[in-house]
């Protein structure tokens, strides 16, 4: 293992240090393990928190700030928060008018926020729970775990941010990042796999000429292996599948193509680029798009593509003044 | 039934165990549940305050693997202690008729938690048999019914390996699930084996 970290059992810890020293428009509580807006809580304002594993930054950390998270909780790598830290960052985050969660859909995650919102409605916060569930390559869901939350959920951290900042109510921020998870869909693809700093080895072998299809965001393998393909092929593989499960044909859309956290900006416009032909071809109007590392599996070499269908709230509340770490525009 | 030693001693396995665990949740999950039960298990022992009664033991343990370890097998092992220990109350002591009823009480919270049944190639495989073992065996004494608890654990275990998991990370996968042994229910056999060290020590 090569990795750029002092102490493996300090690998969180140390990162949050980081973000304090680098980002000083955020709070960041070493000893509760929390990451919250400098000026939260925001009496009025509807609360808006979210955490998962480590390992996948700027997600969720990165995108606290003006118009989008007011607290994050990061767990060890790839692994979910405990319900202390989620209730930490809710009570943070919270300025009277309820608090959404926003979760993605793994069994810890979900278990672990649903505990932490049992603790939080004791100290009389109304926590309202939106479960992020995107991912398109897991197909039966009677028989899984139901589908993984990936892309959809910076989507749904923007959007459901965006509304609570224009003073939007719980109800109608909880529904709006429900709405985005409804509206988007993703499929990725890992070219190589990545190395949890506490276990030392890759979390799988993969051939010089093999890569992954239908992977999540926890170095896990796909659903299938198959032989390396040009991009233009790979994209046609993940926007097929998209498709088939949520036609896109007459729709405008926003698309991510996003990197899983080893694959060079570089190549995920090579494949943005096949992205935006593949959707030309199939009568698809892209309105908004956003390319690079959001959504990332430590060093993972690969991509996932999240295509959102738009509505003009949608697209406004995309394009609403953003201040965070990981994203940034319009103030 | 000395529930202290029965945790002491299922943290000492899991510590030895945390590579195997690890390696086998890499091969069909995301490679971290040796290291995430270990740390939540050291946290486990060092909550456990002193002249305790066994129920008090379990809750404690429990409530410190729900706040300490993270993931799915926080909840699940925390949860099924705390709910053990709450079954057997505030005695001075448990017996094997007392602990076969904190058991079933254990693997009822597992399952309201994590809503899996037998099959799913989950925890739920060796637990299931494991205390439905320790039941029927319960009138033989606590050493004699954790014996026969530790066998069942590991058969249900082993069972998993040829099934698709359908909850949990390793459901992902679909048919490439098959052919591997489920970390949770590998994890679970060492409790069982703890509760057996335990109670034959007593």
């Amino acid at each position: 293992m090569k990795k750029l970290i002092g102490d493996v059992d300090d690998v969180v810890l140390d990162t949050l240090r980081g973000m304090a020293a680098a980002h000083p428009s955020l709070r960041v509580d070493l000893d509760q393990r929390i990451i919250v807006r400098a000026d939260a809580p925001r009496t009025g304002k509807v609360g808006l928190v979210s955490g998962g594993g480590s390992g996948h930054e700027p997600l969720h950390g990165g995108f606290v700030g003006y118009g989008m998270l007011d607290a994050a909780c990061p767990g060890e790598v790839f692994t979910s928060p405990v319900p202390d830290q989620i209730l930490a960052a809710t009570t943070a985050a919270s300025g009277g008018a309820g608090v959404v969660h926003i979760v993605k859909n793994y069994t810890g995650d979900v278990l672990n926020f649903q505990l932490a919102a049992e603790l939080a409605e004791d100290e009389d916060i109304e926590v309202v729970p939106v479960v992020i569930d995107d991912d398109v390559a897991v197909q039966d869901s009677t028989f899984t775990a139901g589908r993984r939350g990936t892309g959809a959920t910076l989507f749904a951290e923007k959007a459901a941010g965006a509304l609570a900042e224009a003073g939007g109510s719980l109800q109608d921020v909880a529904a709006v990042a429900r709405e985005v998870n409804e509206r988007t869909r993703s499929f990725g693809v890992a070219l190589t796999a990545c190395t949890v700093p506490a276990a030392g080895r890759p979390t799988f072998e993969l051939g010089a000429d093999e890569m992954e299809l239908g992977i999540g965001i926890h170095g896990e393998p796909g659903r299938e292996r198959t032989r390396l393909r040009p991009a233009p092929e790979i994209v046609d593989v993940a926007l097929s599948a998209i498709d088939e499960d949520m036609s896109l044909s007459g729709s405008e859309v926003l698309v991510l193509v996003n990197g899983m956290g080893g694959t060079p900006l570089m190549e995920l416009y090579v494949a943005y680029a096949a992205v935006a032909e593949w959707l030309g071809g199939h009568g698809v109007t892209v309105a908004r798009s956003l390319v690079g590392n959001y959504v990332t599996s430590l060093e993972m070499a690969g991509a996932m593509i999240s295509v959102l269908r738009l509505t003009p709230q949608l697209t406004e509340l995309w394009d609403a003044p953003v201040e965070t770490p990981g994203l940034r525009w319009g103030r | 039934m000395d529930t202290r030693r029965w945790i002491e001693r299922f943290a000492e396995l899991v510590a030895a165990d945390a590579d195997r665990l690890t390696r086998l949740d890499a091969a069909i999950g995301d490679g971290d549940h040796g290291a995430n039960l270990n740390r939540g298990l050291r946290a486990a022992v060092e909550a456990l305050g002193p002249d305790l009664p066994p129920g008090k033991v379990l809750m404690t343990a429990g409530r410190a693997l729900v706040s300490k370890t993270g993931g799915a097998s926080g909840p699940l092992y925390g949860g099924a202690l705390r709910r053990a220990g709450k079954a057997l109350g505030d005695a001075a002591d448990a017996d094997a008729t007392a602990l076969a009823a904190a058991l079933r009480a254990a693997l009822d919270a597992v399952q309201q938690l994590g809503k899996a049944v037998e099959g799913d190639k989950t925890m739920v495989d060796a637990l299931t048999p494991a205390v439905a073992a320790y039941e029927a065996a319960a009138g033989d004494g606590p050493a004699a019914a954790a014996r026969a608890a530790l066998d069942a654990a590991e058969k249900g275990a082993e069972a998993t390996v040829p099934l698709q998991a359908r909850k949990g990370r390793a459901s992902y996968l679909g048919p490439r699930s098959v052919g591997h042994l489920d970390p949770g229910a590998a994890s679970t056999v060492l409790l069982f084996r703890a509760l057996a060290d335990a109670a034959g020590e007593g």
